[in-house]
């Protein structure tokens, strides 16, 4: 039985898992303790709490528990490793590399840092969504101080080479943040086999619930130190002050669990699926064209471009499914999706681009149902297309003279 | 986005879709927009002793230029080529209760009409 609105959106948040939502109940009524109260029992169970969840986190990116710093999401987690690095490290550099894929939480902060005089380098990315490693090495200066790259990118799914980033790094003696939002949870994730300083995490990307996420900061070789950002009680090694949401952060805690018991099961299972969707819709229309790499991406993430058919009609068209769209008209700034322009995809067709997400709770009923509402809703917004029926007369698109506006 | 009931009504049953014989000399064609911009529209006109008798519209855009065009298809029927061509955009706008950012939509609708007349104008005077 299909349920309605169908939820194909997973990149851009996740339901609470129920196992997730179990174990952060208590934590807002009997367990309400402040976890900085060292005297008395209510402190002691929320700390308890916290140090439980610091560990389940650690055993899922294999770092030390004390490496963990919580913030309010990945957004926050971005902004204090740029400027906490930048601000920390200012005589010895003014320099970040990171790459015009990046998620704004990214680029925005660079933005701010430019404007406070530091120099940032966006890497370009190749027709498929990577960086190359060797205009990295070649962009490293004796001023860089960091480079920031994603894991996964929210529209593509696009997986960079973290490790092989975390060696060039580590050679040229430069920090290395990773924006994991969108991997950690899905793809395995081991700090120091792929060279990671800092890594930013998000709970509601994985099943956990909303404001609440982390920046893992290594201690050691080398011990990396941030500028705070909040100033307050010193909390989370000083790096950032304010009293922790425990229950937030125990479901944090429970759902990076889950995900380390389930994620080469569910990454199958959801490539299965994914994959039949794909091929439900590429086998049945034509001039449609995915978008990113092939291979490397996440199993959850589809992106397409269906040429001679605007990205938010086509939504309109498919308004019982929830997705999301690379057409400018679903922003406030009228500009297609930055990413898919950095692939080298051009403007019609990332205004004609769907992004497929799919999650933990997708069944194989939606996946045929998407397929088909997709390919019905293409057919029928190409005979309104006029594009559709030029190119059908052979019209070159690319010799018309349009009419900007 | 949330869309008024007639860009509704108009998306899911769209007026006058489809095409008329662009070499007609009846026939007078508008493309305007552009795919870079994420919206065109062709409207068609047929045109019998300066009235316009049928339209047909194509738009590759979003649900409000969809509804602009199949709108404008509509209110064109019927006039002489004096009247279609005061048509306003504004009273689409009011018409399908676009917001702010839609009103391109509006705008390229208005020209389609004007670019359709200009074009049945150009193919008559050349006899």
């Amino acid at each position: 039985m299909l349920k309605f609105p169908i939820f194909m959106d997973y990149h851009s948040t996740t339901p609470v898992d129920p196992r997730v939502l179990e174990t952060m109940l208590p934590y807002f009524s009997e367990k309400f303790g402040n976890a900085a109260s060292k005297n008395h029992a209510f402190g002691w169970d929320a700390e308890e709490a916290v140090a439980k969840a610091r560990e389940q986190i650690a055993h899922l990116i294999s770092c030390n528990p004390k490496e963990i710093v919580f913030t309010s999401g990945a957004t926050e987690s971005d902004n204090l490793a740029l400027k906490g690095v930048a601000g920390m490290y200012r005589e010895k550099g003014n320099h970040i590399i990171t790459a015009v894929t990046e998620h704004k939480a990214i680029l925005d902060t660079a933005k701010r840092l430019e404007k406070e005089g530091f120099e940032i380098t966006y890497l370009p990315v190749d027709s498929e969504g990577l960086i190359n490693l060797e205009t990295l090495k070649a962009a490293i200066t004796d001023q860089t101080l960091l480079i920031s790259i994603m894991l996964a990118n929210n529209e593509i799914g696009v997986i960079q080479p973290i490790a092989e980033i975390g060696r060039i790094a580590k050679e040229r003696r430069v920090l290395f943040h990773c924006d994991a939002t969108q991997g950690v949870g899905k793809i395995p994730v081991n700090v120091d086999e792929m060279g990671i300083d800092l890594m930013s995490f998000s709970a509601h990307k994985i099943y956990g619930p909303k404001g609440v996420g982390g920046l893992y900061v290594r201690r050691k070789k080398p011990r990396v130190r941030l500028l705070a950002m909040m100033d307050g009680g010193g909390h989370e090694r000083g790096m950032r002050s304010g009293t922790l949401n425990v229950p937030g952060i125990v479901g944090l805690g429970e759902a990076c669990a889950i995900a380390e018991r389930e994620m080469a099961e569910e990454e199958q299972r959801l490539m299965k699926m994914r994959n039949e969707l794909q091929n439900h819709i590429m086998n049945e229309l034509d001039e449609v064209y995915i978008n990113g790499h092939p291979e490397k991406r996440l199993a959850q993430n589809l992106n397409i471009s269906f040429a001679y058919v605007e990205g938010e009609s086509l939504m309109m068209g498919l308004k019982e499914i929830a997705l999301s769209s690379g057409s400018a008209c679903t922003t406030a700034t009228l500009e297609p999706s930055y990413v898919l322009r950095a692939l080298g995809v051009g403007s019609d067709l990332a205004h004609s681009s769907l992004r497929f997400g799919l999650g933990r709770f997708t069944t194989d009923a939606e996946i045929d149902y998407v397929g088909k509402r997709v390919v019905e809703a293409v057919t029928r917004l190409r005979e309104m297309s006029p594009l559709y029926e030029m190119a059908k007369e052979g019209i070159d698109l690319k010799s018309v003279q349009w009419t900007e506006h | 986005m949330a869309y008024s009931d007639k860009v509704i009504d108009h998306y899911n049953n769209p007026r006058n879709m489809g095409s008329l014989d662009k070499k007609d000399k009846k026939v007078g064609t508008g493309v305007v927009g552009a795919p870079e911009c994420g919206d065109v529209m062709k409207l068609q006109l047929k045109i019998s002793g300066g009235v316009i008798e049928d339209a047909r519209f194509k738009t590759f855009g979003c649900g409000s230029a969809i509804a602009s065009s199949s709108l404008a298809t509509e209110w064109v029927k019927g006039k002489t080529l004096d009247e279609a061509f005061q048509i306003k955009n504004t009273e689409i706008v009011n018409e399908l209760n676009l917001p702010p950012v839609k009103i391109h939509c509006s705008v390229l609708a208005e020209d389609a009409i004007k670019a359709a007349i200009s074009d049945y104008k150009k193919k008559n005077e050349t006899e």
